[in-house]
């Protein structure tokens, strides 16, 4: 049986040619944008070589600032989605009476949109009339009240509470459906055995849950960097500066017309995403042996 | 060490309603302020509204676009989910049946999409170069290609675990390529492709960054757009955007409970062992 004559590679052209048109192009296009001075005041584009490069990596310290944002953000949360999930998922499956219902319950967030999850605790956490302050208030609680959002201790750990908050029941899921797949002798034997809570899970539920852990790492990471309705919707940057991550000054760049700027700075962030997209990738399709 | 074992129990249910409560509380105080008076609702309070006040959702609706966009987001996600399942079943089967070099390269290179950022400034100028800026058909398309990676990844899979045997039964039969996939394959994939259409839906639905960069009418933003565009006018009224907020999540919310088995499926396959 010829394979190339029953599945002609062409039966793939529409895909191949809108992922080219719509997702290559711009990429190719915004490495080349970013070694010139486009921007909207003047309709050349000059050839500048790595100005951009210079300006963002050791120039203005601010886009330094930008690039830490990001890192930081994606790290602390992807450490709190993958504990609280992991906690979650074992909470659920340890018999719980209508865990399906509280599945569904925090899993909920992640099906709406980070504007309307970001518009809800901009309301809650206004400093003045929001949910939160007012019932720490009410609690006689007031030294706790703060200006979640605006002032510079407050905002970037309160973005990455919701956000938090609002990821935590997908890799919650991911981990009830690697924790069902565990078969249950190991827990029994180990049982017989004599072992401990704790030491069945570090022993037996940690070392077979590594690859649900990876692909949650690998998600909580990716989600992490390209970050942008959180920031954008609940602080757009600020106070100052100080929350902006690489996508919002990639949008603020744009707003300001400096297309050259701003292509460079999604050209950083692609760099970095395409070296760990050629791991993820690999890991992706490892198929895991128990 | 029975009665331990019934408190333990007892804790871990009163634990696992905490932490629901604290998903769910933020959405209860949102309600409660749709149905107040401006005036109750400049203080956010988990009370119930001393009467409640319907007209807030008309205000809203009259005024948030929330008609037109309803309508486009509705086309947005319809048109490129139902396009996405089109071209993804189509490529699903070619790439993982032909096993040739070409068709692993394809493979990898399309679902390394997952991961990569789209640059939204060059994608305005190619989109700009074909006409494509404000324009439905655009965004349908763009969205299309934007969904290809996951759903690709999630649908080869899928193919490769139906057998090679009914694919030779059927030619055997006399199909050829385009009769055997829409005869055997297609039916046999049903369910995955749902999956695809749903997750689609929902992400096309929730997003926020595409049209931001790519609209810039007012009669072509879909419901993020125009709620945004909502609160910035009536921020300081808590009771109209808490209605707002409502519905426009609402649509969302009976996607999701209706698809909520595709959905969780969908996102969990590729987690867990293969």
């Amino acid at each position: 049986m010829n394979a190339n004559k029953i599945y002609p590679w062409y039966f793939s052209s529409g895909a191949i040619a809108l992922y080219l048109l719509f997702i290559v192009a711009p990429a190719l296009l915004g490495i080349y944008y970013s070694f010139t001075d486009w921007n909207s005041y003047s309709s050349e584009k000059n050839f500048i070589g790595l100005e951009h490069f210079r300006t963002i990596l050791a120039g203005d310290p601010t886009y330094l600032l930008f690039i830490k944002n990001t890192v930081l953000f994606t790290l602390v949360t992807s450490i709190a989605k993958t504990v609280l999930g992991l906690f979650l998922a074992l909470l659920l499956v340890s018999g719980v009476k209508a865990a399906n219902l509280h599945r569904m319950i925090i899993f909920s967030p992640q099906v709406l949109s980070f504007l309307i999850v970001g518009l809800v605790f901009k309301s809650l956490l206004d400093p003045n009339n929001g949910f939160v302050n007012v019932t720490l208030r009410s609690m006689g609680l007031d030294v706790l009240a703060q200006n979640w959002l605006g002032s510079l201790t407050w905002a970037m750990p309160s973005i990455m509470a919701v956000d938090t908050w609002k990821g935590m029941g997908y890799i919650m899921v991911l981990f009830i459906a690697g924790l069902l797949a565990i078969p249950r002798d190991y827990y029994e034997a180990a049982s017989i055995d004599g072992a401990g809570f704790g030491q069945k899970l570090f022993r037996i539920t940690i070392p077979m849950l590594m690859p649900t852990i990876t692909i949650a790492t690998v998600l909580n990471i990716t989600y992490g960097l390209r970050v942008f309705d959180a920031v954008y919707v609940l602080t757009n940057g600020g106070p100052g500066n100080a929350t902006d991550v690489i996508n919002t000054a990639v949008y603020s760049s744009f707003a300001k017309g400096y297309w050259g700027l701003g292509s460079a700075l999604s050209t950083i962030l692609f760099v970095i995403m395409a070296i760990l997209s050629f791991f993820i990738i690999r890991l992706m399709n490892r198929k895991v042996e128990y | 060490m029975r009665l331990r074992k019934r408190l333990a129990s007892i804790g871990l249910n009163v634990l696992a309603w905490l932490l629901s409560l604290v998903v769910l509380i933020p959405f209860v105080v949102i309600v409660l302020n749709s149905f107040k008076s401006d005036a109750e609702a400049k203080v956010l309070k988990l009370t119930l509204p001393e009467k409640f006040i319907f007209e807030n959702y008309k205000i809203v609706y009259e005024q948030g676009h929330l008609g037109g966009s309803f309508f486009n987001s509705l086309l947005h996600s319809g048109a490129s989910s139902l396009l996405l399942v089109f071209v993804v079943a189509f490529s699903a089967f070619t790439l993982s049946r032909n096993h040739s070099r070409l068709s692993k390269f394809l493979y990898f290179f399309l679902i390394l999409g997952i991961t990569l950022p789209l640059n939204y400034i060059p994608l305005m100028e190619v989109m700009k170069s074909m006409g494509m800026i404000n324009s439905h058909v655009g965004m349908i398309l763009l969205y299309t290609a934007m969904g290809i990676p996951i759903s690709l990844f999630i649908t080869y899979a899928f193919v490769s675990n139906i057998p090679k045997e009914l694919d030779e039964a059927a030619i055997m039969d006399g199909c050829n390529g385009i009769k055997l996939f829409l005869r055997i394959i297609v039916p046999l994939l049903t369910s995955v492709l749902v999956t695809v259409f749903v997750l689609n839906f929902l992400s096309v639905w929730n997003e926020f960054t595409a049209p931001l960069y790519m609209l810039n009418t007012v009669e072509m933003w879909p419901m993020t757009l125009a709620v945004y565009n909502f609160f910035g006018q009536f921020s300081a009224q808590w009771n109209l955007v808490s209605a707002d907020i409502v519905l426009t999540s609402l649509p969302v919310l009976i996607v999701f409970l209706i698809g909520q088995k595709y959905i969780v499926g969908g996102l969990t396959s590729g987690a867990v062992k293969g």
